[in-house]
């Protein structure tokens, strides 16, 4: 069996800060990068609007923690938001050094814009590209470290895991089919979120929620699932991401009328430039909650795909589009074939984040020992019931420090692994290789399964819930698994086999709709992107909490609670244009 | 409930009711010798990308054919293609652009062939490490120092270079690389030269030993189909053009004036 000191699954942004990290602060530790894309490919490529750290003069932790918390509902941890905001300039300095191209102003320094949810401008920014280039940075320096091996388009099938301990992974070599055990002393996951559960996504066809489902079935609890960020404004049909730079900028939400209707849904009143905490620098979950009770209303605009609300940037003019939000002219160009110098540009809200995943303690720890996760793949929690627009490109890296050096103190104090290992690798081997050996027969279509999960997920755990929606969507999820036991896969091909692992792949994101809808059912009542139709208010006295999804083999997950830390900041109301 | 008109599945756009015939290159190492084409009938909507026509395939019609994709936003990089012997993203080619067809997809020109749609690039790989894409600086400065300035001109003076999201368009695109694999090739010596006009930098002699050679930029004719297929307009056969006049001057006053080499 292949093995290392420590494994990271996923070569995300997260995983290569964490790998980074081990090779600075234990450079004895051998630490190996499984990824089942080449790492450049990881979806932290696709984050446009920028990061955020405190850095004007003006501006203070203090704020910085506060817009999280609020923004969050009062769900997030306030210790792990206070390391957070502490730790997150010096990691985007760190990224500086490193040579992420910052956008700068005329003196050389760091330039930051405003975002939504910010009471001050904080967000760090490389043009509308700042995913692209914080990754590529990443992924580039990476590679000057000698210790950080790397296993590009090795896909993980199994956690393994002996004596109460995580020892490693089986995984495919997609190139040869070959499938491997790799033992390690700790395993790190981050693969990022599950936005394919749903149909309507921006996020890659990659992010199947593996590692969510990997330490599901491990048995770590997935935390606070049923928080699923619709960010306001993708394009309708592909949904491409437009990033809310666009409105940070002083882009405008118009309804049929042309009106600026966030004005009706308590969120300020409209100026003409872009005032902070109001209008169109609301919180994502609040923006994407208005457009539905517009379309309620009949205000909204009917496309081929739907749907939809204006995005006015025109006024910017071209000058500042092409400077700031190039990326945004260019998608709009390319795949709408919309100029939105001279157009408006159509949007609807769109599945973009998840608040929740693998349950981990402030430095990434899981409850599982030898297991860690951190980016999206994990719920410290700082993020809570709604994520404020450009935390996560920062959550990233400062998680994936902490858990880098987490882990690498954990593998430090490690022996190797047991013998049982092997043998759980050797099964798990034999598994796959069936599955191999099952190609070309008969049955449902893949597609068939994918498609009822996008109708269940969409109708059950959309923007409003409620009940009786719920309960009917877990029940076809709970028919899905059972269905995808007898799907046909045509491909017995060993050499590049994708189709395998997209069934690979499906069966994740069965586990982790699974999880979010009994989260979303057991939580009654409406907190931050969390809305129920029939429990409309917000309730401290019983869900000022974490819900933890226990997985139960065979049966619904057993959801339990663990309460907010709560440091400075007493729960109050979400304030904001007033 | 409102929410339910929120539906957007690739699949349930609107059909135009015309039909486009995909004609794909296949090969499977484990089941054929040799490449074959294999045609399949793909419904028109508008609004398709190639991409979208290959997972049509994928999903209902054969769920053998292999091919990378990722973002479909054009920025992963994953989905570049031959389309009708032009080097493409699928992503961000429309179906509708190239009717009525046949339309012709084949793996990306000059790179062995793993199966079906999928190239090795092993090779893209290794090249991309030999020229130390990473800040190489004499001294850090501690983070506690700050940040290093630099003002937007200077950013402007490698941006272009940075936006490459190394898609292999320009490697099969370049005549150069098809003829002789050693060549660094167009993203990568564009790559190098991100960090080597990155005023933050100071690795440009160490870069040198790999790029100013016969396998480096002097083999590249400038052909300049680089840059013509470039999806994110890096130019690359510019990074290529500087990087020789550089190199050439270099070369001169190193021979003019001895004693102020480095």
């Amino acid at each position: 069996m292949l093995s290392h000191d420590i494994l990271i699954v996923g070569g995300g942004g997260a995983g290569l800060r964490a790998a980074i990290a081990v090779a600075e602060t234990h450079p004895a530790l051998n630490v190996a990068v499984v990824s089942k894309v080449y790492p450049m490919r990881s979806h932290t490529v696709s984050a446009e609007g920028g990061a955020a750290a405190v850095i004007s003069p003006d501006d203070s932790l203090d704020d910085h923690a506060y817009d999280t918390i609020s923004g969050g509902d009062w769900l997030p941890d306030q210790d792990a938001v206070e390391a957070f905001v502490k730790e997150a300039p010096r990691e985007l300095l760190q990224m500086e050094h490193w040579g992420c191209p910052w956008s700068r102003q005329p003196d050389g320094s760091v330039a930051v814009r405003p975002f939504g949810g910010m009471k001050i401008e904080r967000t760090w920014y490389a043009s509308d590209k700042t995913g692209f280039h914080m990754l590529h940075t990443l992924f580039q320096t990476s590679l000057k470290y000698d210790p950080i091996q790397r296993y590009d388009e090795w896909f993980v099938t199994k956690l393994l895991v002996d004596d109460g301990r995580c020892q490693g992974v089986v995984a495919i070599d997609l190139a040869t089919g070959r499938v491997q055990g790799i033992g390690a002393k700790a395993v790190i996951v981050c693969t990022g979120g599950c936005g394919k559960v749903f149909p309507f996504t921006t996020n890659a066809n990659i992010k199947n929620g593996d590692g969510m489902a990997l330490a599901y079935r491990a048995g770590v609890p997935l935390k606070d699932m049923e928080f699923v960020q619709y960010h306001p404004t993708g394009l309708p049909f592909t949904g491409i991401l437009i990033t809310e730079a666009t409105r940070s900028e002083g882009g405008h939400l118009l309804n049929k009328d042309g009106y600026r209707y966030l004005q009706d849904y308590d969120l300020g009143t409209p100026e003409p430039r872009p005032v902070l905490r109001s209008m169109e620098l609301g919180p994502r979950d609040r923006l994407s909650q208005a457009f539905v009770k517009e379309q309620e209303k009949g205000r909204t605009l009917q496309g081929p795909y739907g749907d939809y609300v204006n995005l006015d940037i025109r006024h910017l003019g071209e000058k500042i589009i092409n400077s700031k939000l190039p990326f945004v002219r260019e998608l709009c160009l390319k795949y709408e074939n919309i100029d939105p110098v001279k157009e408006l540009i159509p949007v609807r809200p769109v599945v973009h984040y998840m608040m929740g995943g693998i349950h981990t303690d402030i430095m990434g720890a899981t409850p599982l020992a030898g297991l860690f996760a951190a980016g999206e793949a994990a719920c410290v929690s700082i993020n809570g019931a709604n994520r404020l627009g450009s935390n996560s490109l920062t959550e990233l890296l400062v998680f994936g420090a902490r858990v880098g050096k987490a882990a690498a103190e954990y593998a430090a104090r490690q022996k190797g692994n047991g013998t049982a290992v092997a043998a759980q690798a050797a099964e798990e081997v034999e598994r796959i290789e069936r599955q191999y050996r099952s190609g070309g027969g008969k049955g449902e279509r893949m597609a068939e399964i994918r498609r009822g999960m996008h109708t269940a997920m969409e109708s059950g755990a959309g923007i409003y819930r409620s009940h009786a929606a719920l309960q009917k969507s877990a029940q076809e999820i709970s028919n899905l698994q059972n269905r995808i036991q007898g799907i046909r896969l045509d491909d017995s091909s060993r050499t590049f086999n994708t189709e395998l692992v997209a069934a690979i792949e499906l069966s994740y994101m069965l586990d982790v709709a699974e999880a979010i809808l009994a989260s979303a059912s057991q939580r009654t009542e409406s907190r931050g992107s969390h809305q129920r139709t029939d429990y409309p208010d917000r309730d401290d006295d019983d869900f000022l909490a974490h819900s933890l999804a226990v997985r139960q083999p065979g049966a619904a997950p057993a959801i339990e609670y663990q309460p907010v830390t709560i440091t400075r900041w007493p729960p109050g109301e979400r304030v904001y244009g007033r | 409930m409102a929410v339910e008109s929120l539906a957007g599945n690739v699949s349930e756009t609107p059909a135009t009711g015309q039909t486009v015939t995909l004609e794909v290159f296949r090969y499977r190492p484990e089941e054929e010798t040799e490449p074959v084409y294999q045609a399949y009938e793909v419904p028109v909507h508008k609004d398709w990308v190639v991409l979208d026509a290959l997972n049509h395939i994928k999903d209902h019609l054969d769920g053998t054919l292999s091919y990378r994709w990722s973002c479909r936003m054009g920025v992963c990089g994953s989905c570049g293609m031959m389309v009708n012997g032009d080097a493409r993203l699928t992503c961000a080619t429309f179906v509708e652009s190239l009717l009525p067809g046949p339309i012709r997809v084949e793996p990306l020109e000059n790179f062995p062939v793993v199966r079906d749609l999928v190239i090795e690039m092993t090779d893209f790989m290794e090249k991309l490490e030999s020229v130390k894409p990473w800040i190489i600086r004499d001294e850090e400065k501690p983070l506690e120092d700050g940040e290093y300035l630099q003002t937007p001109a200077q950013l402007a003076d490698f941006e272009q270079f940075s936006m490459c999201i190394n898609c292999l368009l320009c490697y099969a695109a370049c005549p150069v690389y098809g003829l002789e694999p050693g060549f660094t090739g167009p993203a990568v010596i564009a790559l190098a030269q991100r960090y080597n006009l990155d005023s933050r930098d100071q690795g440009a002699g160490e870069r040198n030993a790999v790029l100013d050679t016969d396998e480096g930029i002097w083999q590249c004719t400038l052909v300049g189909e680089c840059s013509e297929v470039c999806p994110k307009d890096v130019d690359p056969a510019a990074a290529i053009q500087r990087y020789k006049v550089s190199s050439t001057l270099q070369w001169y006053r190193n021979l003019l004036m001895p004693w102020s080499s480095k």
